[in-house]
């Protein structure tokens, strides 16, 4: 019987992809990390989690939006099984023929180390069979899984969900719990849950989604709509602004330090959420103005600033590098005012590399100290008190209090007058001149109000390293903000601050490390592919504004237009035949 | 039905003052001065017999171009994929890349047996054999993956999509060979020795470069101009929609312009293999930014304007800093080589974003 | 002094003269409808009127000051506003806020108003609202109450036209221009529309000039016609003498084949 086109398909591809977790190293960097100790480290996850969702691709077949999907589980197994087979076939493949080379040399990664985790550390041959059967396993559970009843696969999903969480999160875990013998019971030492919490975990999740299922749905549809529910919802806000506040009294240093460094990005998030997300300019250079705050604060401050050396207060100067920054703002604006989207981008681009060689080179080298950069900047001085790097738990909450302002401003501009010329100008810009708006204003304006924003993360930046160079202002980390505005959701608050938190706090910055250290290696990879992915599939981004969203489904949803929410068929024709 | 013809994009506001045209007129002037100071200091230099010395500049400019006509072969892709797509292909500088780092094993390969050296020039085209089929491959991969399943996305959906690609090129390629610095073995003796030009002595490799641009621009020319493949090509960048109706197969040239793209960029792989011997993972980036600046400053979809934008950013960043900046006196002027590529970039997409030679873009993407 | 006074107006694309010395000149409260067969340059004549493209020469007076060449957003702030040919509304943005958009020249809260939320902020919000909602009910219950939080695309080819006049009527303009404004309306649509432009002239003391094919509208609507043709004015008059005008009759339908050239 021949394994149908889907199995097929997504088996060669799971295979290939395995093939490649292999070679680039990822496979061997991840098993140094426990899941759930001792038999599962995130090496094997990284090996079957593809597997599996393969395997449901498999089961799945075809997508047809009309039908209703089959749900058979020994269909599904079977299929995936047969995925999951044939990529345990072309993984095998892999690793004979390269096994005899010594390729070593070339790709350091296609080593010893790799050949071992994929074959179970049981040699070429017995390993390569065991290879099979396991992927093939994990290929059926995958397609099971999509066999199975709407509940039960909820319920699965989540009980997995909570194992992994629980185990990605388990330096924050420990750290806000902070008693040994609690921490022990849940965590195994070395790393990893325990088998018995994870089963636990998974068992409560398990459980409570299947207990509550019909009812969660009815509960958020009443918190969005009555008036109790908008009273719960103003209360939960309340209890997660409560619950930020005292978080960072009760993690310790690590926690805090990525804790600011997640902030600092959503602080960016939210300044480029206006250039790019409200006004709709895509500006690749916008780490520029995060320079300009960060090298404006140096010099102003340090007493090791070349030639100038004004030493400020943190605050004082404060407003003077807003204004350094409201004219780089409008430096880099102006020229773009008129261009298309596309060579606006790379305009920026340019001008942010511009400003950071220029900040690098021999030649401003007596005023920004070159390759050396700045050192000795003093933390944010407030009175008696210095805050700065040295003190995390001191330091995230001024980072949180920037935060909070270019969200509220934020929040204001996007439904003012401003908010709205910046929309119409984002949906058709010659109308919006031609209605009024001045373009030219309104661009500008974003800019500033953008580069303001940025030069605060720029100063916080300085004033928590002490020492600024150039380093830390290439184009990577003004990619890395656009990825974080555009996978959490253009023009949404809630979406970059969520976006900032998911890449940066567990995939790490492209200066610094994330929650997951192992991630280091492989985060730049992984960014630009969940970029492909999003622009693929959800270019709207995991919370988006719903604006944003109706602008980018936009066919869909005029499909849409006809019927009401309730389904029922809107009849304009009729309304106008009656007056 | 619009009652309009095709409307040019008026700019011009003859008739009333704005702050952005005197703001972008500032700009020119200052610019205009400053090279024109940089410049004659310069002569003043080198008739007080200071700064570098006539052989010296010969060199330079022999060699500015050698690196261009790299970078015009790069731009030739650029050019392709905006022209037919109307869009920038962001990863086309790790198109190259990829080629130039397959071709290093092969190279060391090569060298390794001792048949790099008793057969330079067969073990060179073995080289361009493996980057061109490279690049070729890597970007129809990405154009199958990434950007087909957005045609018709408005324009910078792709744009970033083709940054996401170009990151996940680039580490992927960091994690299959690793992150260090690798070095091609040098030029076999029989390329690397001076020869003479038209009375120019200049090196082998730089003289093998040049030609090797040339014979593959006018390779180029003819498969675009004569064959049908070639016409196919021209009337899906001219109008998507009407070469479909008339029977071409628009997806199978689409892939074709990537291909071709990418064939040229696997031949760019070899010259920097000549003339800079070192690659790793983030080789591409810089000429990628600089190659799409050659393709703009030639004219966008134009394929002669790509390759002589390459030549004469070549000539700008190589000559220019040392041109102009030493000139005007300021020190450390090599590092500033790349800072001149940026501000050419920059330069010429605000004041002359159609290009020397005018942009050719398909009849979705005109303004 | 007529409200608009232009005078030798010419504007070249590329090979093509699409406006060769037009003369137009049109009072406060007239309603003069602009028409001629396709090519005819009436709706370059807008796009140059209302600045989107500044004209080779000739000289544009609105209200007594010169406008040619000048932005086409100082242009609508002096008073001129259109509607486009193939409606152009912002259609992910709601049916009220389109409106909204269009007070924004004839307000001026900035960032630091909204940022601090101003009694001054507010209170202005709280006018553009109520304005926009007026407008709106202008065009009766097809554009009211539910209709406001609507997305735009949502909406019927009639209102969206009618939409986009709401949002052209929301800049406080002077003069109007409408870019066949009953295209792809049907009989009903088109007189209920008809009777809207008279109306704004009545209530709201708007000058309009239209551009439009259909014939019965400029009959219904227009104090005075102008026919242009190839960029050039052909004829001008009310609606009886333009519609029997042999060089307008020619100009739409051409000369037999057998007569002699001049």
């Amino acid at each position: 019987m021949r394994p149908d086109r889907y199995s097929r398909k997504w088996g060669v591809v799971a295979g290939i992809v395995v093939a490649f977790i292999g070679a680039i190293g990822m496979l061997d960097s991840f098993n140094n990390r426990m899941m759930i100790s001792p038999i599962l480290s995130l090496g094997y996850i990284a090996l079957f989690l593809p597997i599996a969702v393969f395997g449901y691709l498999a089961a799945r077949g075809e997508v047809n939006i009309l039908e209703e999907p089959r749900r058979n589980v020994a269909e599904g197994a079977a299929k995936g099984g047969t995925a999951g087979f044939i990529a345990g076939l072309v993984a095998v493949a892999f690793m004979v023929v390269t096994n005899p080379y010594n390729l070593n040399e070339f790709f350091p990664n296609i080593n010893s180390a790799m050949y071992e985790i994929m074959t179970f550390a049981l040699g070429l041959g017995i390993g390569s069979v065991v290879l099979i059967a396991a992927l093939a396993g994990v290929g059926a559970l995958g397609g099971a899984l999509y066999g199975v009843g709407d509940q039960m696969r909820g319920g699965i999903l989540r009980a997995v969900g909570w194992i992994l969480g629980m185990a990605l999160f388990e330096l924050v875990i420990s750290d806000i719990i902070d008693v040994r013998e609690i921490v022990r019971l849940i965590y195994a030492r070395g790393g990893g849950l325990q088998v018995w919490s994870a089963l636990v975990i998974g068992g409560l999740a398990w459980w409570l989604s299947v207990r509550y299922k019909g009812k969660s749905a009815q509960f958020s549809e009443m918190a969005k709509t009555s008036e109790a529910g908008s009273r719960l919802r103003y209360s939960l806000i309340g209890l997660g602004i409560l619950l930020l506040v005292f978080l960072p009294m009760l993690v310790g240093g690590i926690v805090n330090e990525l804790l600011i460094n997640v902030a600092l990005f959503i602080l960016m998030g939210l300044g480029l959420n206006i250039v790019v997300g409200l006004a709709g300019l895509l500006d690749l250079g916008y780490v520029a103005f995060f320079a300009v705050g960060a090298y404006g604060m140096a010099v102003l401050t340090s007493p090791l600033s070349p030639t100038l050396a004004p030493m400020l207060n943190w605050w004082v100067a404060l407003p003077i590098v807003m204004i350094l920054a409201t004219i780089a703002g409008i430096l880099v604006g102006t020229p773009v005012i008129r261009m298309r989207g596309d060579y606006l981008a790379i305009v920026t681009l340019g001008f942010g590399e511009i400003v950071r060689i220029l900040l690098l080179s021999d030649w401003l080298t007596p005023f920004f100290g070159g390759a050396q950069g700045i050192t000795r900047i003093p933390g944010v001085v407030t009175g008696p008190v210095s805050i700065s790097g040295t003190s995390p738990e001191l330091f995230i909450y001024m980072t949180m209090i920037f935060v909070a302002i270019a969200a509220y401003i934020s929040y204001r501009a996007q439904n003012s007058r401003v908010g709205r010329a910046w929309a119409a100008m984002r949906e058709d810009e010659d109308v919006a001149e031609a209605i009024g708006i001045s373009t030219v204003q309104a661009k500008l304006l974003a800019f500033v109000l953008g580069a303001v924003i940025a030069s605060f993360a720029g100063a916080l930046f300085s004033a928590k390293v002490g020492t600024v160079f150039t380093n830390s202002f290439d184009v990577l980390v003004s990619i890395i903000i656009l990825v974080v505005v555009i996978v959490g959701g253009m023009g949404s608050i809630r979406g970059v601050a969520f976006g900032a938190l998911m890449l940066i706090g567990v995939l790490g910055g492209p200066k610094s490390q994330g929650l997951l250290t192992e991630f280091s290696e492989f985060k730049l990879l992984i960014y630009g592919g969940i970029l492909v992915y999003m622009m693929l599939r959800r270019p709207e981004g995991l919370l988006p504004s719903v604006r944003r969203s109706r602008e980018l489904h936009a066919e869909e949803a005029e499909q849409d237009a006809w019927l009401d929410r309730t389904g029922e068929f809107v009849a304009e024709d009729a309304e106008e035949a009656t007056t | 039905m619009s009652t309009e013809v095709a409307p040019e994009v008026a700019k011009t506001r003859r008739f009333k003052f704005n702050w952005v045209d005197s703001f972008l007129w500032f700009v020119r002037v200052a610019a205009i001065i400053a090279i024109t100071i940089g410049v004659v200091g310069s002569f003043q230099n080198f008739a007080a017999g200071e700064g570098p010395s006539a052989v010296a500049w010969r060199d330079l400019i022999i060699s500015s171009i050698s690196t261009g006509s790299m970078y015009g072969l790069i731009a030739l892709g650029y050019s392709m994929v905006y022209g037919v797509l109307g869009f920038i292909n962001f990863a086309h500088g790790e198109v190259f890349m990829s080629g130039t780092m397959v071709g290093l094993i092969s190279a060391t390969i090569l060298f390794r047996s001792g048949f790099w050296d008793s057969n330079p020039f067969i073990s060179i085209f073995v080289v361009l054999i493996v980057a061109m089929i490279t690049s070729t491959l890597v970007a129809i991969v990405i154009e199958r993956v990434a950007y087909r399943p957005l045609r018709g996305a408005p324009r910078l959906i792709p744009l970033i999509t083709s940054i996401g690609v170009s990151f996940f090129v680039q580490y992927t390629f960091a994690g299959l060979f690793g992150v260090a610095l690798r070095n091609y073995p040098p030029a076999p003796p029989q390329l690397a020795q001076t020869i003479s030009i038209f009375g120019l002595p200049i090196s082998g490799t730089r003289a093998l470069v040049i030609a090797v641009a040339i014979i593959s621009m006018i390779g180029l020319w003819y498969f675009v101009t004569k064959t049908k493949t070639g016409s196919a090509m021209r009337a899906v960048a001219e109008d998507k929609e009407i070469a479909g109706l008339m029977g071409i197969d628009v997806d199978k040239t689409i892939v074709t312009t990537f291909a071709v793209g990418g064939a040229m960029a696997g031949v760019a792989g070899l010259m920097w293999a000549l003339l800079f011997r070192g690659v790793d993972f983030l080789t591409g980036f810089l000429p990628g930014i600089k190659a799409f600046t050659a393709a703009v400053l030639g004219g966008i979809g134009n394929l002669p304007g790509a390759m002589l934008g390459g030549v004469i950013l070549g000539l700008f960043e190589g000559v220019g800093p040392l041109l102009v900046l030493g000139g005007l006196g300021i020190p450390g002027v090599s590092q500033l080589k790349d800072a001149v590529a940026f501000a050419a970039l920059v330069l010429v997409l605000i004041f002359r974003p159609t290009g020397l030679l005018g942009e050719r873009l398909g009849s979705e993407d005109r303004v | 002094m007529p409200l608009l006074d232009i005078q030798g107006l010419q504007k070249q694309f590329g090979g093509v003269k699409a406006l060769d010395g037009i003369d137009f000149h049109i009072d406060e409260g007239e309603i003069v409808s602009v028409i001629g067969p396709n090519g005819a340059g009436k709706t370059s004549f807008f796009n140059v009127i209302s600045g989107m493209f500044s004209p080779d020469s000739g000289t544009i007076v609105f209200d007594g000051d010169h406008v040619a060449g000048h932005l086409p957003n100082e242009i609508t702030k002096r008073g001129i506003a259109r509607t486009f040919q193939n409606v152009r509304l912002f259609p992910n943005l709601t049916v009220l806020e389109n409106v909204m958009v269009g007070q924004h020249c004839r307000t001026k809260q900035g960032l630091f108003g909204t940022i601090f939320q101003t009694k001054a902020e507010k209170a202005e919000e709280e006018m553009i609202e109520t304005i926009s909602k007026e407008i709106l009910s202008f065009f009766g219950t097809r554009l009211s109450g539910y209709r406001h939080d609507q997305p735009a695309f949502v909406l019927s080819y009639a209102n969206r036209r009618r939409l986009e006049i709401a949002r052209a009527m929301a800049t406080m303009p002077k003069l109007l221009l409408l870019d066949e404004p009953t295209a792809g309306m049907n009989p009903k649509e088109t007189i209920e529309l008809t009777q809207l432009i008279g109306k704004l002239r009545s209530e709201r003391g708007i000058t309009v000039v239209l551009i439009e094919h259909d014939m019965k509208v400029v009959r219904d609507v227009s104090d005075r016609v102008v026919v242009l043709d190839h960029g050039v004015k052909i004829a001008e008059g009310d609606y009886e003498a333009v519609s029997t005008n042999e060089d307008v009759i020619e100009a739409y339908l051409g000369r037999p084949t057998g007569d002699t050239d001049d």
